[in-house]
């Protein structure tokens, strides 16, 4: 098993690094909607001077941060439910027109954490399918399939140093061949016809080192 | 006279049958009827479907109904009890059914069901495990699944006010479920934190029209539990 923190030439990003790294690729005035998980983080990045609205399934545009412990509104919880705060602008819907916007491709973006993505696109990130463990889904089969784009933020290894990208999905699909980029702890991948392009890489890293850390086809961009 | 308010939360959920179709309005502790589902846990009706967004919270209102062993089956997108591990102690034990719906597709088939559509295509779910055994057809080269309009025999929703004639108007992000599921069932049971005068509700600011709603209980509970 190879460490991804004992190598001295590049160092992997944190969860933090990478939200700022998503945050960065996303454009002034677009609607996105964020997983739960380092996707959420995403929101505390956005550059300086870029309006960006996000949504939340349960019902909300322009969700803001999350407010100072005393300030908490009871009534405002996003999709993880945790408590936010809504920006000026913002507003509520219920949940058919919440999913309208999803399923009807008005979001230009999704981002979502995954267990793997496939060289073809597939995700798998709603179930492990443990033997007994209630499955839950929430709203990433509609996200998947319903968003303009959707990206996947993710460790590039599991802890165990299994590689997160794959050439086949071992786990359950949310949805198949529906994930166009990919954000690793190491490396920002598009999703090709003939597997995953590496559009960026950690400082230091070789391409050779990142596909001996991963278990698919990379290309390195032309 | 049209008036729709009752004078208890018994009154409200008279006439519900063991075995009944359940549409519960909530997401996380926010816009759930607590009240209304301890007032079924009284009336020890048992057997019930239940149709959530989750499997309620800590052991109050719809996890206690769940709990108490009351639910045979919960279609639901994401059934889990925050703060609590009983639903999946009750499911490892086989207590109790589940049928897992991707949330867009939970809102849509109760949507189709209040509209009077029978059946929607949709590509939400299509080419994985929870599309299993069910109708697909392909529409311009895209696969779609073919999902059924979901209904209740009874809707518990919740609403921050409304007025005799059961017009509504939600709190913030306690909307969520709550107006699709209104629509949607043969008896819809509102409680309300706020009581409203006939003409004080801006007709432009009404979310669920009185039409939808049959009875109207008052319960002026506060703010939800605070989970942090």
């Amino acid at each position: 098993m190879k460490s991804e923190n004992k190598t001295s030439a590049w160092t992997p990003l944190d969860r933090v690094g990478l939200a700022r790294r998503v945050a960065q690729d996303i454009p002034d005035g677009w609607y996105v909607n964020l997983g739960i998980g380092v996707p959420t983080l995403v929101a505390n990045h956005v550059p300086e001077g870029r309006e960006v609205v996000f949504h939340s399934e349960n019902g909300i545009l322009g969700l803001g941060p999350g407010p100072e412990t005393d300030k908490i509104n009871p009534w405002l919880v996003n999709a993880g439910k945790q408590y936010v705060t809504l920006v000026p602008g913002g507003s509520y819907f219920h949940h058919a027109d919440s999913f309208t916007m999803i399923r009807g491709r008005h979001l230009d973006l999704c981002v979502l954490g995954a267990f793997e993505v496939a060289q073809n696109g597939d995700l798998a990130n709603w179930t492990t399918a443990t033997p007994g463990a209630a499955p839950a889904v929430g709203g990433a089969m509609d996200l998947a399939v319903g968003a303009k784009r959707l990206w996947v933020v993710m460790d590039h290894s599991t802890k165990e140093g299994k590689s997160k990208l794959v050439r086949k999905c071992g786990y359950p699909l949310t949805a198949p061949a529906c994930v166009k980029r990919v954000y690793t702890s190491l490396a920002v991948l598009d999703v090709v016809s003939e597997g995953f392009r590496v559009v960026g890489m950690v400082p230091g890293l070789s391409f050779e080192e990142l596909q001996s850390r991963t278990d698919a086809d990379l290309f390195p961009l032309a | 006279m049209i008036d729709k308010f009752v004078n208890s939360v018994a009154e409200a959920l008279e006439g519900i049958k063991d075995g009944a179709t359940i549409l519960v309005g909530g997401f996380g502790a926010v816009g759930q009827a607590n009240q209304l589902i301890d007032g079924l846990i009284e009336l020890g009706l048992r057997d019930l479907t239940v149709v959530a967004n989750n499997a309620g919270y800590r052991q109050i209102g719809l996890a206690r109904l769940l709990q108490l062993r009351r639910v045979r089956k919960i279609i639901c997108s994401f059934p889990r009890i925050a703060g609590s591990t009983s639903f999946e102690d009750l499911y490892r034990a086989g207590e109790i059914e589940l049928e897992l719906v991707p949330q867009g597709t939970l809102a849509e088939r109760i949507r189709a069901a209040g509209a009077g559509v029978p059946a929607f295509f949709t590509a939400t779910a299509a080419g994985t495990d929870l599309a299993l055994g069910k109708e697909t057809r392909e529409i311009d080269g895209r696969t779609y699944v073919l999902e059924n309009a979901l209904h209740g025999d009874v809707a518990l929703v919740e609403a921050w006010r409304a007025d005799r004639w059961g017009n509504l108007v939600y709190r913030e992000a306690g909307r969520n479920f709550n107006p699709v599921m209104a629509t949607a069932a043969a008896l819809t049971i509102v409680q309300t934190q706020h009581v409203a005068k006939l003409g004080e509700i801006d007709p432009e600011t009404i979310v669920t029209p009185g039409i939808f709603v049959n009875r109207v209980v008052h319960v002026p509970y506060g703010d939800p539990l605070i989970m942090l």
